[in-house]
């Protein structure tokens, strides 16, 4: 069986795997990182989003091998040790959650979203980001409103420990 | 560090584990030696078993064990039951088919159970599975519910006509004569369509046996884990209730779905011992598909009979309900206790009667699913108020107020006494917030941008707080629905609280410590709630039907009241004065009209020292437990109002506007209340424009996949416009009525009000799917609106 070698999280993880392995199984059998979740079959929930080489990726359509040599960060790795990240804090204070269950995949959306399209977020551009990733418990309501005041807090003038035009890119990833 | 009152949007405890990655879900869970367990589901709906042949497979790499209804039946164990049982309208008990937990003769839907591969890797389990040889006698499908009773297929060979149960509700008599004397009588035919829940995480099930202690553990997806303890032990026989523990960690939604005993997590618990092992399976989303219990799925024929001046004489409903294949866990309630005695409505209604038939089909199971029961009534009597309004040319909030219960308590027709509420009131507080005034000027707006414009309300009520044990135990209910509760305060002051609801997105980790927090007047900080393990919760029924507020906190009120008298026993003791002069207010036992006090956490101390009180009189400790039995149900109701603009061009509706007021009593955190109310509108947004369980002739579930059954995504709904009005009810000693089904109740009807209102007729079936509305158009001519 093939050794893949990628970095999660900032460390380098290593393990031989079944070829047909996904990204999301590597990441939760090999790494334990649990917090990614699988919610389909279809890659159409994103509860499995997590950032390859700094862009959102659903890691059930990525195979494990594929990320050979990448940089992956998963919701474990967002924000820095006791420090949550802007986008997380943004979803406790807006009730951007409910079961938690599609949480993790959200939110590593949003930061996605504010990477690609900046700070301030329309509802409208918002909602239209959010396609692929389904929420079955809020309504979305709640989230739209956490996406917009993370990004907000993103912001290198607002956020705590902001590097960069959209805050912790270069700090986590 | 805080002390939380009721009533502040406090935020959540749970939330920091949820989003940092940190939650455990059951899938989350690995156990030391654990094997895979994948099942090989019938691609059949209908068929007898002649043959399953498993040497090829179980000489496969990694293959454990293959078990089918064979090895089921030489263990003994037995069938999944329905938990309700309904006497049918002869006196007879409903014919309820059997349902082992692996198909024995026969498979009676696409993705019935039909053996179990367990293996050391999960594609091992797969590619095995895929080497069973199963000869199956394929028989015609019962599909379409519609003409299941006529059909020359029995899905249970014993069960004549397909029919579980023919039942009623209400006086037949006096309907008929309400019928007899009305000046106007409007009529609908209705489909409720067939949902799927959905919860975003999978069902899942880890099952262990440690052969040392003869016991097992079951983790599992559970909303009620002593309720499935109790069903896997007394009916199925897994094991004893005190050799069996069940522990439904994080869960990641349910809406009803979790509720249920179904085959997987019982063949995991079982299997475990067979192979000596821990025994995993986690459905993928496909298996939910098939196979989590559907929801809804009711035709129905609907009278409301008038007088000349628009007053309600009557309702006359006759529905048919799909069951599916089997009669799920609560299945047999939900189309007849959880539905006819709400047809009712916000509405002095002096004659009802009901007639349902539920009905066996090929299909997966339906039982309940947010609101249960409660969305179809209201999908009912909604239509039925909207159109007969338009029927007779009076506004339709003017109709409905026209109708409207004002007195209470309020006895229905059918079983419910409504003790409180004020419809009038949220219904003009919703009117107001959605500027109804102005939706003219909209329309003529929209109008001129060549779109249609239209407005639906919705004013619903549910009965929640379920359930007075003795109330249900005379319906057929084989449990009291009760809870439990227990507080454990430690000798340093903090507190753990332990309660049979289970949280699986509700928040009660924050709204249950906020009730603590206030009423002991200790930093919420200071205050734990324990939930979801058989082995730390000594009993609980668990968390549906919007009860965990309403029962399972009025549980911990209960509970509190023991631990404040203990505490100020020993609180007299230390301060010296008579237990009667003890008052406790802020976290403080103070004797009454002195500044001699001594706080909350010091008298916790004493009670575990127990230096400085007679412990011949009072025992040493702080720790009390109760269980609540609710005396009435609870009947949060609201307004709803829905605007869209419709594109006739394309059909597409979009939702452009959202208000909803309600009344929940006595609201604990506003905050966590209103996302409720957010989610459940959503689902029935969902129910209204895009959900739809599809199956075709032959039973083969077509919508099985995200890409073939549309859910709500962001972009498909707006911001909601949120309000409360408030009467506190009177039942339960906090004034809740409860929140978490109302959304899903209401919506459905608001939206397809506002549809049927922007294009002029009334022929509008859910859901509202773009091609149905352009359909519709042109069936029915294009409505002229948009021209005017």
């Amino acid at each position: 069986m093939p050794i893949v070698t990628m970095t999660v999280n900032g460390r380098t993880a290593s393990a031989d795997i079944d070829p047909r392995t996904l990204l999301v199984q590597f990441l939760r059998e090999n790494l334990m990182l649990t917090g990614t979740h699988v919610g389909c079959d279809t890659s159409q929930c994103g509860a499995c989003t997590v950032h390859l080489d700094g862009d959102a990726v659903k890691s059930c359509t990525v195979l494990a091998l594929q990320a050979e040599g990448c940089a992956v960060t998963t919701i474990e790795g967002l924000g820095a040790p006791g420090l949550l990240h802007p986008m997380q804090e943004a979803f406790r204070e807006h009730h951007g959650l409910q079961c938690g269950f599609c949480t993790p995949g959200m939110i590593m959306a949003a930061v996605d979203i504010v990477h690609r399209h900046g700070n301030e977020l329309s509802e409208t551009l918002i909602r239209h980001e959010l396609d692929g990733n389904i929420c079955r418990c809020t309504g979305y309501h709640n989230i739209v409103k956490a996406v917009a005041e993370g990004a907000r807090a993103m912001a290198p003038a607002m956020g705590a420990g902001g590097t960069g035009s959209t805050g912790l890119r270069t700090a986590a990833e | 560090m805080t002390v939380t009152r009721i009533g502040e949007a406090v935020r959540r405890k749970e939330d920091h584990r949820f989003i940092t990655g940190k939650g455990q879900y059951t899938d989350d869970i690995f156990r030391p030696r654990q094997a895979h367990a994948y099942f090989l589901r019938s691609p059949h709906a209908h068929a007898r078993i002649r043959s399953i042949d498993t040497a090829e497979a179980l000489a496969m790499p990694g293959v454990v064990a293959i078990l089918t209804g064979k090895e089921l039946a030489e263990d003994k164990l037995g069938d999944l039951i329905c938990g309700w049982m309904i006497h049918d309208i002869h006196g007879q008990p409903m014919k309820m088919g059997s349902h082992p937990a692996l198909a024995k003769e026969k498979v009676r839907y696409v993705g019935d159970h039909v053996a179990v591969v367990i293996a050391e890797q999960l594609d091992q389990a797969k590619d095995a599975a895929a080497a069973i040889a199963v000869d199956y006698d394929v028989l015609p499908a019962v599909a379409e519910l519609a003409g299941a009773t006529d059909s020359a297929t029995l899905v249970h060979d014993e069960i004549p006509g397909n029919l579980a149960f023919e039942w009623h509700l209400g006086d037949a008599a006096a309907t008929e004569r309400a019928f007899a004397e009305a000046r106007h009588v409007t009529t609908l035919e209705i489909v409720n369509n067939r949902l799927i829940p959905n919860a975003m995480e999978p069902r899942a099930a880890i099952g262990e046996y440690d052969s040392g202690n003869d016991a097992y553990t079951l983790w599992t997806t559970s909303q009620n884990p002593h309720v499935a303890r109790l069903v896997l032990s007394a009916f199925v026989g897994i094991a004893p209730e005190h050799k069996l523990r069940v522990i439904a960690p994080d869960v990641g939604g349910g809406f009803g779905s979790k509720i249920f005993i179904y085959a997987e997590e019982t063949v995991c618990a079982w299997a475990s011992k067979r192979v000596g092992r821990p025994v995993k399976w986690t459905g993928d989303r496909s298996e939910a598909f098939l196979s989590d219990a559907h929801g809804r799925d009711h035709i129905t024929t609907a009278e409301l009979a008038m007088d000349e001046r628009g007053k309600i004489l009557g309702l006359r409903v006759k529905t048919r309900a799909n069951m599916g294949a089997y009669l799920s866990t609560f299945a047999s309630s939900i189309p007849t206790y959880l539905y006819a005695p709400l047809l009712s409505g916000q509405y002095d209604i002096p004659a009802i009667h009901a007639a349902v038939e539920a009905v066996y089909t090929t299909t997966a199971p339906v039982d309940a699913y947010r609101g249960a029961g409660r969305p179809e009534a209201t999908f009912v009597i909604e239509r039925l108020m909207e159109v007969a309004a338009r029927e007779l040319g009076v506004d339709p909030a003017d109709f409905r107020k026209r109708n409207f219960v004002r007195k209470f308590p309020h006895q229905t027709p059918v079983i419910m006494a409504y003790d409180t509420g004020d419809y009038r009131a949220s219904l003009d507080k919703a009117m107001k917030i959605a500027d109804v005034k102005g939706f003219g000027r909209r329309r003529r707006h929209s109008a001129r941008q060549g779109k249609l414009r239209g407005l639906g309300y919705s004013c619903y009520i549910e009965a929640c707080g379920i359930a007075p044990s003795q109330a249900v135990g005379s319906l057929g209910a084989g449990v009291g629905l009760w809870e439990s509760a227990e507080v454990r305060v430690n000798p340093t002051g903090n507190v753990e609280i332990l309660t049979g609801s289970h949280s699986h997105g509700q928040g009660h980790e924050t709204t249950f410590a906020q009730l603590v927090s206030d009423r002991l007047g200790i930093p919420i900080e200071q205050v734990t709630v324990v939930h979801g393990d058989t082995d730390k919760v000594q009993f609980g029924m668990g968390t549906y039907g919007s009860r965990s507020g309403a029962v399972g906190m009025s549980a911990i009120v209960k509970a509190l009241d023991k631990v404040e008298a203990k505490a100020k026993k020993i609180a007299s003791h230390l301060l010296e004065a008579s237990v009667a002069d003890i008052e406790f207010r802020d976290g403080q036992f103070t004797v009454a009209g002195t500044d001699r006090s001594i706080d909350f956490a010091s008298v916790a101390l004493n009670a575990y020292v127990a230096h400085k009180f007679p412990t011949s009189e009072i025992e040493p400790g702080l720790k009390e437990g109760a269980f609540y039995d609710p005396v009435n149900f609870t009947f949060p109701a609201g307004t709803h109002i829905c605007e869209v603009e419709i594109d006739p061009e394309t059909g597409k509706t979009t939702i452009a506007s959202w208000t909803a007021v309600d009344d929940f009593g006595v609201v604990i955190n506003p905050m966590i209340v209103e996302g409720q109310v957010h989610g459940g509108i959503a689902q029935g947004v969902g129910q209204a424009l895009m959900e739809a369980a599809s199956y075709d002739r032959d039973g083969q579930l077509v919508t099985g996949s995200f890409m073939d059954y549309a859910m709500p995504r962001a972009e498909d709904l707006p911001s909601f416009q949120m309000g409360f009005t408030q009467t506190r009810c009177p039942s339960n000693p906090l004034g809740i009525k409860g929140c978490g089904e109302a959304g899903a109740i209401a919506a459905p009807p608001a939206v397809i009000n506002a549809i049927t209102d922007a294009l002029g007729t009334e022929a509008v079936p859910m859901p509202a799917t773009p091609s149905t509305v352009w359909e519709v158009m042109r069936a029915f001519g294009p409505a002229a609106r948009a021209a005017e």
